[in-house]
């Protein structure tokens, strides 16, 4: 039989347009506008920069707003592998409801979720009320701004911790039981191990969410500058006063950290790759 | 089948405590994770719908079919109209480029097609202000013009198409790569042309992940609330979709008409979440 010497270009049509097409809508909607950021920020001087975005206001939004970000991750780092394990390995009634539900922080729009959880967490609220004898206050607090954080992070270590569960193979465990491993050497040893990625995957994509995160927020945190207002929601204060050049350079400040964590996602991705082919 | 079943005979053997947990453990984790959703999932659902018909069925008609109310609808749903196709068009190329082709930087490609997302919305919404604004690039061309997009529903269009622009083209990528190109190579082969190929072909084969991006992307869109509110400027009747006319009502402190609203918006989610299970399903059914 006489095969082609050369290998065969695919016969699909069409590359040129897609591909063409793919990048101008994206460098017209994405990549010129965010490019304005930075062409906006040359107009500042080095210290200029420095000054806006070093301002002790400022400052204490990036704690504010990193430091409990880092706190929602990690609870729901906890809680998401919790959850993810109840459900794949246990049935329970309710399950398929629950599982469905589980995506509705990605569903909520976060204007509504801000205001139910404010409802819920005010002195007169559900929650809220059951934690005031305890003089626990939430709502206005920047302990609320962690509780929206929690809300709005919440399924994605759960939707990235539950397809790897599933995927792990029940002869890995009964080999280990069966050459006399107990049952926590088996979770040590074997389960956490090969859910690691997928756990530090989801672990930064939670954290990149919440510290953009605008919507939810700010109906519980009170807003007071110092105290429990959030980075975005200074970069909005400073638009609303046309302060276009404040706005700009922590603006800056902001993309610059979700790039790292966009770069890192990728990293991790790449690497629970390897790990599952290896 | 066979190997399952020698598997399963080989198992019984062995202690039962090694491959599972005891039954309080069990209980303990499953209890634990009802408490954490039920405390931020359920409640606050719980909460939104309380608080809606708290004042009775006839206020919460009332705000939903105030004047307000509807224009902020009609807006939400123009808004979507205009996002959701240009994004479908845009998620089908895109992800006929990069699934059915191999080119050098294709990672990169994917990575900057989910920035949208890496982006808080409240960025989202400034990069327009500076693009658009009376200070920005195109402002005063666009004064000159007497042409308004920040403040005015051209920007509030722009911001959303923004936020909303990797929801389809993440679906369907992940998709069509698994899928790979044998069949439209075999339908070219036979003499389809390329968009008989498309249409006959391909269209058939992702309708369902489509359904579930553009019902991400609808989602989406209408409840937009950061970037939107950035470059609406609030002006009721004009530029208030129906989050910022929940904030409005809100900060208005009439409460029982915001969560009114709001149940509006909390019932398309709790639609995206039907429909996504029913997509998944179909997936099972189908064996993949």
């Amino acid at each position: 039989m006489w095969l082609p010497s050369q290998p065969q270009r695919g016969v699909l049509p069409g590359f040129n347009l897609t591909l063409g097409y793919t990048l101008l809508y994206m460098g017209l909607i994405v990549l010129i506008p965010l490019s304005a950021v930075f062409l906006k920020a040359t107009q500042l001087n080095w210290e200029q920069f420095w000054a806006i975005t070093t301002a002790p206001r400022v400052l204490a939004s990036y704690r504010l707003t990193f430091g409990a970000a880092l706190i929602a991750a990690l609870i729901n780092t906890v809680a998401g592998v919790v959850i993810a394990w109840a459900l794949v390995r246990y049935a329970f009634p309710g399950k398929r409801l629950v599982d469905a539900m589980v995506d509705l922080p990605f569903a909520l729009p976060t204007a509504v979720a801000g205001i139910a959880l404010t409802a819920l967490y005010a002195h007169n609220g559900w929650i809220g009320g059951l934690l005031a004898p305890l003089s626990i206050t939430v709502a206005f607090t920047p302990l609320g701004v962690l509780v929206a954080l929690i809300f709005i992070s919440m399924p994605f270590v759960i939707r990235t911790v539950q397809p790897v569960l599933e995927d792990l193979e029940p002869e890995v465990e009964e080999a280990a039981a069966s050459l006399g491993a107990t049952r926590w050497q088996i979770i040590y040893r074997i389960i956490l191990p090969t859910l690691r990625p997928a756990v530090l995957t989801g672990f930064t994509l939670a954290f990149a969410r919440s510290i953009g995160e605008y919507g939810s927020v700010i109906f519980i945190a009170g807003n007071l500058p110092m105290v429990s207002e959030i980075t975005p929601l200074l970069i909005v204060a400073k638009l609303e006063q046309y302060d276009y050049r404040g706005a700009t350079a922590i603006a800056v400040v902001m993309l610059v950290a979700s790039f790292v964590l966009l770069l890192l996602i990728n990293l991790l991705q790449w690497w629970s790759r390897q790990r599952q082919s290896g | 089948m066979t190997m399952a079943t020698s598997a399963s005979v080989a198992t019984d053997w062995l202690p039962h405590r090694a491959t599972t947990e005891p039954p309080a453990v069990r209980r303990l984790i499953i209890g634990l994770a009802l408490v954490f959703l039920t405390l931020f999932l359920f409640v606050p659902l719980a909460a939104v719908f309380y608080e809606a018909l708290r004042k009775g069925f006839g206020v919460y008609i009332a705000a939903i079919t105030d004047p307000y109310a509807l224009s902020a609808i009609r807006l939400t749903l123009l808004c979507a109209a205009i996002a959701v196709p240009l994004n479908l068009v845009f998620g089908v190329m895109a992800a006929w480029a990069i699934a059915k082709f191999q080119f050098p930087g294709k990672s990169v490609l994917i990575t900057l097609i989910d920035l949208p997302f890496a982006v808080s919305p409240v960025i989202a919404g400034l990069i327009y202000v500076l693009m658009f604004g009376a200070q920005g690039w195109l402002g005063p061309w666009l004064a000159a013009h007497d042409l308004k997009v920040i403040f005015a529903v051209p920007g509030i269009v722009l911001a959303t198409v923004f936020v909303t622009f990797p929801f389809v083209a993440r679906e369907l990528i992940p998709l069509m790569e698994e899928q790979g190109v044998e069949e439209e190579e075999a339908a070219l082969v036979l003499g389809a042309s390329g968009w008989q190929t498309f249409w006959r072909i391909t269209l058939p084969n992702i309708k369902w992940g489509l359904l579930y991006g553009v019902v991400l992307c609808a989602a989406r869109a209408m409840g937009e609330f950061g970037a939107v509110s950035v470059v609406s400027g609030h002006i009721r009747g004009l530029t208030n979709t129906l989050p910022l006319h929940v904030e409005i009502l809100y900060n208005e402190y009439n409460f029982a008409a915001a969560f009114a609203v709001a149940s509006l918006l909390t019932l398309l989610a709790l639609v995206m979440l039907v429909v996504k299970t029913f997509v998944a399903r179909l997936k099972v059914e189908k064996g993949e």
